[in-house]
Order: C-alpha cells, then structure tokens, then sequence
C-alpha cells in the first residue's frame, strides 16, 4: 500500500466496507473494460465477428457497475456526510467510473465496427491499429494501478504519455487519408479505420482524465500544468491542397 | 490595533484562488494561554483569534480543552477555586485575564450560552428582564421595547409574545435554549460564546439555531462549541481543531473540512480517531 493512503481505520467499521466496497466496483469495472479492449482488438486482428458480437453484448456489464457506483456514491453521501480525504475518494470514485463506463463503450464501438470491416477485404492497416490500442491499454492499465496505490506520481507518469498515443493517432491518420487518396475502393475501409482510431485516441483521454481524478484523490489539488496535446489532426489539411 | 488583527483582515483564498473565508479584524485573541485544573494542564500555549462579527467554531474530541478555552473567554471559571490561566487572552487589544479588568464590564461584553437551556423560574418576560435590571435603568415602555427586541432577535418572539407573563419553564427545550440567547443579546454584548447550544435539541430546533446564528453574525461577534461537526461546517466562518489541550489546526472552515493541512485534523474529521 501506498504511503499517500489513509493509515488508520474509521471507528465505524461498515463506513470502511462501503469505501472498500466503492473502490472494489471501480477496480471490477476497470478489469473488465480492460478485457473488452484487449478482445475488441483481437476481433479485428482475427478478423473474428463472433468475438466481436461478443463484445458488444458485454459492455452491459460494465453499465450495471457503473450504476451501482452511483447508487453507492448517493448512499455514502447521504448517510455518512464524507469528509476531506473520504469525500474525495468518494468524489473520485463517481467520475473514475464514469471515464471507465465510457473507455468500455468506446471499446465496443471498435468491435462493432470490425464487424462491418470484416465484410470487405482485408485493409494493410488494420494492424496499426493494434499498436494503438496497445498504447491506450497500457495507459488504461497504468492509471487503474494508481487508482489501487493511491499513486499519485504514477499517476502523473501515465498522465503525460497520453501525448505518445496522440501521436501515433495523428501518424495513422495521415497514412489512412495517403490509402483513401491512392484508391476509392479503400474510402469504405478506412473510414471505419479512422472511427475506431479515433475511439482509441478518446480513451486515451479518458484514461488521463482518470490520472487527474487519482492525482485530486491523493493531493486535494489538481494537477496544475497544462497538458500537451499531441492530436494536430484537427488542424491537418489534405496533401495537396490548392490553398 | 495587535499584530493579531491584521492576521484575518485579509480574505483567506483556498486552493482554487476562490476567497474561503470573509475578512474580519479579530475581536478576541487568546496568547500563550495556558490552563490548570488544580494541577492538571489543561490548554498549553494556545495562540487563537477570533474574528468579529464572523462564527468561530472549536471542535475536537471530549476533554480537548474546547469548552475550558470558551470558558476562559468571560472568566466564568474564576468561581471555581484551584483553577489557573496563563498568558493574554485580549477583547479589543486588552488583557481580560488580568485582575484589574472590571468583571462586571467583561460579562456584558462577552455573552454566554450553554448545552443546557436553564431558563430561571419566572415568567418569559423576566427572563430577560432580569439582567438588565442590574446593568441599567428602563422606564416601563424602554423595558418592554428592549425585551421585545430581544426576543425578536432570538426568533422567539412570534411564538411567546401572547404568553410573557406565564413562566419559561413551560416553554419546549428548543424555545428554551432560544430565550437563553435572547437573554445573552438582551444585554447588547459585543461576543456570544455558545457552548454546544443544540446537543439537547432536535433537528428542527437545532435548524432554528443555526438560522439563528447565521443571523446573529451581523452584529455580534460568536465563538460556538459543538461536537457536531457538521454543525460546525454548516454554521462556521473559521474552525480550530483541539487536540489533548493544544491548538492543532486552525483556518478557514472550507479549507479544514475539505483538505486540512494535518493528519491529526484529517483523522478526527473523517473518524477515523483511535
């Protein structure tokens, strides 16, 4: 356990079960997302649609924790009044679990997606697109450790690698527009591509958001400095346009 | 004019740069105050400023020191004998603690309420009366206007105005404890110390306290003790945490609740004391 978590127990012993319990549904929540990840991404590398069905018929399961979470924050709050650290943790553990509900619905979309992909024929690039939500699981998992450890500066650490994911994001995205130029047939493809891309990318945000939350939950502060952002693809102009 | 005054005459801003706290120039102080029961150290070297016309809370477990500080602050336990204080407790920039102060000039300053409503036995109108009989004379209407007033300020009035003649016993714990503190403002003191005012009463006649107190800083100066912390949250501009006699933390009620800056502070708060 992390020196930054809180040392003693409460003198009512069931206000520690119910935190315990709260922290609990959040680690459940984030395994699971984590798994549905991990298969979506071995659905479009196995060009498997039953897998992918599979996944998005489970992303119900991380919904009804999602729910849970709430129905226990209300109770925590109505009926122990938190405190300082307490109502932070209670605080974080609300947001935390609606960053991880949203992670597990974007993991969803790249399944369905694949789906539609697995009906034309096989695109090159679909296996960059592992590389990508390697990157997004790996912060996903980081910032999960610290939400367990209490820590902070891990936290900080996965905070500031979100930037690498954006941009590999906006590689991707200019290698994806460099095929659709090259040849019509390959538009359909990687535009589902660039949709599923783009929901990794958005996990990585919201994995950062998670970071925030933990660095809040450890320090009663937020985290001061401003993010970097590593996603220009905003502000990206085709190839050889006239302008 | 201490260096106290100018310690809170500056909003305190939180975390987020948001002001936490009003200003407010310090009505009392207590200095190095230390405290003997026949013996036994009760409050070591505590150092504290109460803010005017702002609501200080004390809190902290049972035997911290909380009620001795309150205590101190209008001498009351100068009737007790084998009982010593030690340092500068200051109104206004003078020692009240040294001997010379009138004490007589002090209690009409420093207005004081207990856990336990003890109305005397006489009539709701008497009640008030009472005092101001000893510090002044009123002819029949200036002591009628100044009861009503007094009442009034207590949000008492509406409920007892048809009922001054019959005795203040017969009134509900709640109304009570509400015409000790009409009582207390009857005398126009300056600061009203309130030591656990609700801890006898219900929700609702707690609720009315506390809409009282919210009312009552307009104009007086108030320092409450209370063991519900939440009470002290909902009510309070500044709070200190007492802990074995010493002043552990003190700062701007947001601020203590929300991210106290010691461990002790933390651990009390969210129970987690041993």
């Amino acid at each position: 356990m992390n020196a930054n978590a809180p040392t003693s127990e409460h003198i009512v012993k069931s206000y520690d079960e119910e935190l315990n319990r709260l922290t609990g549904e959040i680690q459940r929540m984030g395994e699971i997302a984590l798994a549905q990840l991990d298969a979506a991404i071995d659905a479009v590398l196995e060009r498997d649609s039953d897998s992918a069905r599979k996944v998005v018929q489970s992303d119900a399961a991380i919904d009804t924790l999602e729910h849970d979470v709430s129905h226990d924050v209300v109770r925590l709050l109505a009926l122990r009044q938190p405190m300082a650290r307490d109502l932070r943790e209670i605080l974080a553990a609300l947001r935390i679990a609606a960053d991880i509900e949203r992670i597990g619905d974007y993991a969803a979309n790249v399944a369905k997606r694949s789906i539609v992909l697995n009906q034309s024929a096989p695109v090159q690039l679909a296996y960059a697109l592992p590389r990508l939500a390697r990157l997004a699981e790996n912060l996903v998992r980081e910032v999960l450790a610290a939400y367990r450890d209490n820590d902070a500066d891990r936290a900080l650490d996965a905070w500031t690698r979100d930037e690498e994911l954006d941009e590999q994001y906006t590689g991707l995205f200019r290698e994806l527009l460099t095929y659709m130029m090259e040849d019509p047939r390959n538009i359909t493809p990687c535009t589902h591509l660039l949709f599923m891309a783009k929901n990794l990318e958005r996990i990585g945000d919201h994995a950062t958001n998670i970071a925030e939350n933990v660095y809040f939950l450890v320090h009663g502060a937020h985290i001061a400095q401003v993010r970097r952002k590593g996603d220009t693809t905003s502000s990206l102009l085709p190839v050889d346009d006239p302008r | 004019m201490t260096d106290a005054r100018l310690a809170i005459a500056t909003p305190i801003v939180g975390a987020t740069g948001r002001e936490v706290a009003p200003a407010g120039a310090t009505k009392m102080a207590a200095r190095n105050l230390n405290f003997f029961y026949n013996g036994f150290h009760a409050l070591k070297d505590v150092n504290f400023n109460i803010a005017e016309k702002r609501v200080t809370a004390l809190i902290g477990p049972s035997g911290c020191g909380k009620s001795t500080l309150l205590r101190i602050f209008n001498r009351i336990y100068s009737i007790y004998p084998k009982l010593e204080a030690k340092g500068e407790v200051l109104l206004d920039g003078e020692n009240i603690l040294d001997p010379k102060y009138p004490l007589n000039r002090l209690r009409s300053k420093v207005g004081m309420v207990f856990q336990k409503p003890v109305p005397f036995p006489m009539s709701i109108y008497d009640n008030i009366a009472y005092a101001i009989r000893h510090y002044e004379k009123l002819s029949r209407a200036e002591m009628d206007a100044r009861v009503e007033l007094a009442l009034t300020q207590g949000a008492l009035w509406g409920e007892v105005k048809d009922k001054l003649k019959q005795s203040a016993l017969g009134l509900s714990g709640g109304q009570q404890q509400r015409l000790c503190i009409a009582r207390a403002i009857a005398l126009r003191p300056e600061v009203i110390l309130l030591d656990e005012p609700t801890s006898a009463l219900d929700p609702i006649a707690t609720g009315k306290i506390e809409q009282l107190i919210s009312e009552l800083k307009d104009h007086y100066t108030i320092a409450i003790v209370t063991h519900n912390m939440q009470q002290a949250a909902r009510c309070s501009d500044f709070t200190a945490f007492m802990y074995l006699g010493e002043l552990v933390e003190f700062g701007a009620t947001e601020t203590l609740f929300t991210k106290p800056t010691k461990k002790q502070t933390e651990d009390y708060i969210t129970g987690r004391f041993g």
